[in-house]
């Protein structure tokens, strides 16, 4: 069904590949060396094999704080460089009402209501050829 | 700061990205227990753990003091963040939105402020920083509103 892909390093965050997306199911309170911790271990799993997408699964998550939309937002721009996507899914509305508050946008992130629905918007089968917007090269 | 009637319930030492998960915990079963709403709570958990994060990495470690307060119907918390760090040169700046001396994004201070009801610093350079921030919870059910 799936393998797991990072683990060994003693962080207990899942990083599952199924297909071509990484599925990362974060759990409870991480401490920041955790979460640097993931975020090497994605960096590398994207680097390893052919990853064309970034799911997040932060329905078992109570806060996020701005260290953590930092490492969510550097996870995103990593996996664009290698031509992924990265979207966070289920992100609790207390969560997104405090993230308003404290001013942190999460640019370049594409949130889901649920990990399913976040792997639906990756695999490319279901994605409808949109007209993707005039190719502009910032000056 | 403000009236004495406050109920000391911890004092927590902020050392280690350990120690932050340790905060987070205590204040969000602190904000649960005086009966704050969910969003409150996480509200609070998330301005705690932007101003421990600043006591650690920007103050070199420190504490925060968690108090009860309770002044009629209203209860509220109140936590006391402080270090014996190099201090905040420029206090306004350090609260704008953006502004960061490290590679942060540079929202913690200004966003906590914006997450807790009250919210006071005290910072001199070469001596240390104190944040000081409260939450009420609603406190007594409101009337019914009426239509005007
Ligand atoms: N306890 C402290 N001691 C010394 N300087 C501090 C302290 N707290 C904040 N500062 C200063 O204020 C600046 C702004 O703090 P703020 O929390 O808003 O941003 P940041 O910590 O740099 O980034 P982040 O968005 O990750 O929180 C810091 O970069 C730092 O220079
Ligand atoms: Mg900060």
């Amino acid at each position: 069904m799936s393998a797991p892909i990072a683990g060994s390093s003693g962080t207990q965050v899942p990083v599952l590949k199924l297909g071509t997306v990484l599925l990362v199911t974060l759990q409870g309170d991480l401490y920041d060396e955790a979460a640097e911790q993931l975020q090497r271990n994605i960096g590398e799993a994207i680097a390893a094999s052919s990853v064309t997408g970034v799911v997040i699964d932060i329905s078992g998550v109570e806060i996020v704080d701005s260290f953590l939309g930092r490492v969510f937002a550097e996870v995103a721009a990593h996996a664009k460089l290698l031509a992924a996507q990265t979207v966070v899914a289920g992100m609790r509305p207390a969560v997104a009402i405090t993230l308003v508050e404290l001013g942190l946008t999460l640019p370049g992130l594409r949130t889901a209501l649920n990990a399913e629905e976040a792997m639906r918007l990756l695999s490319p089968a279901s994605t409808p050829l949109h007209h993707s917007p005039a190719r502009q090269e910032s000056p | 700061m403000t009236d004495t009637s406050g109920r000391v319930t911890a004092c927590l030492p902020i050392r280690s990205d350990m120690d932050l998960a340790w905060v987070r915990q205590h204040v969000r079963q602190a904000a649960a227990q005086l009966g704050f709403g969910l969003v409150d709570q996480t509200k609070l958990v998330t301005a705690a753990s932007e101003l421990a994060r600043n006591t650690l990495v920007h103050g070199g470690g420190g504490q925060v003091e968690s108090t009860v307060l309770e002044t009629g119907a209203a209860r509220g918390l109140r936590l006391a963040f402080s270090d014996q760090g190099p201090g905040i040169p420029d206090i306004e700046r350090a609260l704008g939105d953006g502004y960061t001396s490290g590679g942060g994004l540079g929202l913690g201070l200004g966003g906590a402020r914006r997450l807790v009801h009250e919210f006071s610093i005290d910072s001199r350079p070469g001596e240390g920083t104190a944040v000081t921030v409260i939450c009420w919870t609603a406190g007594a059910p409101r009337p019914r509103e009426e239509s005007r």
